[in-house]
């Protein structure tokens, strides 16, 4: 059976073709103001016998398609299980949310927290800076990883932030420093959240964030357990979409 | 009731009440259209609750009439916003329980001048709907009676003790011998102020009369929820936790008797293996801040997301109709004495320890064979906020899933809180 993996989230549109459970194709594109617009290119290949949806679209794509959903916990359990067979847990950074979840393990949620109520330390956040920054997304991990030290970022509230880094250039703090800062601080309320949880390795860090490889190498350094990060960190929930319709 | 009920204008009676027409009437517009997206909507719903569906029609109108009707009778009309007010003491004097908790957001900026933002949602509604003049009931009473409960409420209460006559009784934190005493002595003190309001005079007939009708009410709603612990589920969560709701302010014997009504036909549903949910359904438990009407949000997520919510350790759940008064006082004294019993038998998160609720949810969980339970704390209510995480220890020990929300009644966080509902459903 061929399917098709659907992940509707904020910032881009994810999709993975399964062919008998094996990964043949992935795409990725911007949701822009018309998510249902990306998809569509993907459904008009017309590879797939089904298909299965998630993320925050998910509920709009069951409406237009009529197709079978998984929200993205369960999405991202299952993507990062089917990968990591050992996995413990699961951090998603995504465009617009942070997801964390505790594996079973037996591979099923144990447990799971989300922050989608407001971006802070999100991809949109990282966008955000590095404009104020006057960086490209990948100039800016850059820049953070050659600098020695951060300078202390005080908010992580997205517009408090913005006006706090613009401030800092202004003064004319090193660059790099304030975006080492910038990713410190994610990656300190990330690592908190994740001893809340209280999450047990292998950790699976998946998401758009994880491509970002200074967020990886922080999380790497304060994770007290063993962190994966996929090959392609971006399209674990739809992955796991796609292996839903298996029955897994 | 009949069925030919004639559309009655009330715009008068609403005048007299004081109310904010204008206001009132944009308020009544917006619970309509709530309801029906709610509750019409649902599928083969227990014919019983067509009641309910009229009592909400209603809800301003002839319910209103009624009680200007009972006014003019020479009874009064006392408004409430706990549990723990005693109800009995209240009809035994001819009066009419009321409660005022409140669950719609109403005039929030205006309530924000006169307490912090960081209130509770169901403190800024029911001063929301003071300081709006929206709410008939509240311009009915008589007299309101608070409690010292939550630092929000006790606050709240000063503030609303400026805009109308209050009683406050003091509710201990504890539950010791000094602790019952003190609220034995409250019991008392509240008997008599509403002697000197109603003129009237506790008397042994009419007290254990009144126990006796209130213990039918509680009797007949445990019989209602003792029928969602079939395996066929026969009523929705959303229309057993509106029973509930309507008991707060519903003619006592009227109430009484729609409910068992319900309860016949769900035992009869059981027995022909009727059921609301599919056999997959989760079966869900909710316990946490009280849900007054007519919020429904969270039930209505859990339903909507393929759950069905067989069971509420809630103030407008099992907390209000659990426990009823010994019935075999023969004096007044003692029928006080079992009614001071009664309450403090509550468990409510202001109290401390407070560990007899979480028994009470480990218990209720395996009688009503639940697949999960979801914790609720209205923001800010730090009592159960609290509480959310020593009852989601007991039930990690107990090998009982949970989930803890956190929500206000707007519905901004409601894409949110479905996709942690579908996730949690998904994951049990
Ligand atoms: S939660 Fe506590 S304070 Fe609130 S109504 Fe219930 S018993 Fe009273
Ligand atoms: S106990 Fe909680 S829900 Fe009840 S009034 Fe106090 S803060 Fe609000």
């Amino acid at each position: 059976m061929r399917v098709l993996g659907l992940d509707i989230g904020s910032r881009s549109v994810d999709a993975v073709w399964l062919d008998d459970g094996r990964i043949t194709d992935y795409a990725i594109a911007d949701s822009g103001f018309d998510p249902a617009a990306a998809y569509e290119g993907f459904l008009a290949r017309g590879d797939h016998d089904i298909v299965v949806a998630t993320g925050y679209g998910r509920h709009v794509a069951r409406g237009a398609l009529g197709c079978p959903v998984v929200t993205e916990i369960k999405a991202y359990a299952l993507g990062a299980t089917a990968l990591y067979p050992e996995a413990g847990s699961v951090l998603d950074i995504g465009g617009q949310d942070t997801k964390i979840i505790s594996l079973k393990a037996s591979g099923g949620v144990d447990d799971f927290e989300m922050n989608d109520k407001c971006a802070a330390g999100t991809g949109k956040f990282l966008e955000v800076m590095a404009r104020a920054l006057g960086f490209e997304l990948a100039e800016m991990a850059e820049a953070a990883l050659a600098a020695e030290e951060g300078v202390v970022i005080s908010s992580m509230c997205t517009v408090f932030a913005e006006s706090e880094v613009t401030g800092l250039v202004h003064k004319g703090v090193d660059r790099g420093r304030i975006a080492r800062g910038l990713h410190d601080s994610i990656a300190k309320r990330t690592l908190g959240s994740l001893k809340r949880v209280n999450v047990r390795g292998p950790l699976v860090f998946a998401g758009g964030v994880a491509k970002n490889p200074a967020m990886v190498e922080l999380i790497r350094g304060g994770f007290a357990g063993e962190v994966r990060i996929p090959d392609e960190a971006q399209i674990v929930g739809a992955y796991g979409a796609a292996l839903s319709a298996l029955g897994r | 009731m009949s069925d030919n009920v004639e559309t009655v204008d009330y715009t008068e009676m609403w005048e007299e009440l004081g109310l904010n027409v204008p206001a009132h009437c944009a308020l009544l517009k917006a619970i309509g259209p709530a309801y029906e997206s709610v509750y019409l909507s649902q599928k083969n719903r227990p014919e019983g609750m067509s009641y309910f569906d009229f009592v909400m029609s209603e809800i301003h109108s002839l319910r209103i009439r009624e009680l200007q009707d009972h006014k003019a009778d020479g009874g009064s009309i006392i408004g409430t916003f706990c549990v723990y007010v005693p109800e009995e003491i209240i009809r035994a004097l001819g009066g009419q329980s009321i409660g005022l908790c409140a669950g719609a957001e109403w005039a929030f900026p205006e309530v924000e001048q006169v307490m912090p933002r960081n209130t509770c949602a169901l403190i800024k509604s029911f001063m929301g709907f003071k300081l709006g003049k929206v709410c008939p009931y509240f311009e009915s009473a008589d007299l309101v009676v608070g409690e010292t409960t939550c630092d929000g409420k006790k606050k709240a209460y000063e503030v609303l003790g400026k805009l109308h006559p209050t009683h406050v009784m003091e509710l201990p934190q504890m539950k010791r011998p000094d602790d019952r005493a003190l609220w034995r002595s409250e019991i008392d003190r509240l008997a008599a102020k509403l002697e000197e309001l109603t003129g009237r005079t506790l008397d042994v007939a009419s007290l254990k009369a009144a126990i006796k009708e209130v213990n039918d009410k509680r009797r007949a709603l445990q019989r209602l929820n003792a029928a969602r612990k079939a395996a066929a589920v026969p009523i929705s969560g959303k229309d057993a936790l509106l029973a509930v709701q309507v008991a707060f302010y519903d003619d006592v014997p009227r109430f009484t008797q729609m409910v068992n009504a319900v309860a016949d036909e769900l035992e009869a549903r059981i027995q022909a293996g009727v059921s609301v949910a599919p056999a997959e359904a989760k079966r869900i438990l909710i316990t946490g801040s009280p849900m007054a009407i007519p919020n429904w949000k969270v039930h209505d997520i859990v339903e909507r997301s393929g759950g069905v919510v067989v069971a509420e350790e809630l103030c407008t759940g099992s907390r209000y109709y659990d426990t009823l008064v010994a019935e075999d006082g023969d004096t007044v004294e003692e029928m006080l004495e079992a009614i001071t019993d009664k309450y403090l038998g509550i468990n409510c998160a202001c109290f401390t320890p407070n560990d007899a609720r979480v028994d009470d949810i480990m218990r209720m969980a395996e009688e009503y064979n639940v697949d999960g339970v979801i914790h609720y704390a209205l923001q800010f209510c730090g009592p159960y906020q609290f509480e959310g995480y020593t009852v989601e220890k007991a039930a990690r020990a107990n090998g009982m899933p949970l989930l803890k929300v956190e929500t206000d009644y707007s519905m901004e966080d409601a894409g949110q809180l479905t996709t942690r509902v579908e996730a949690f459903l998904e994951m049990l």
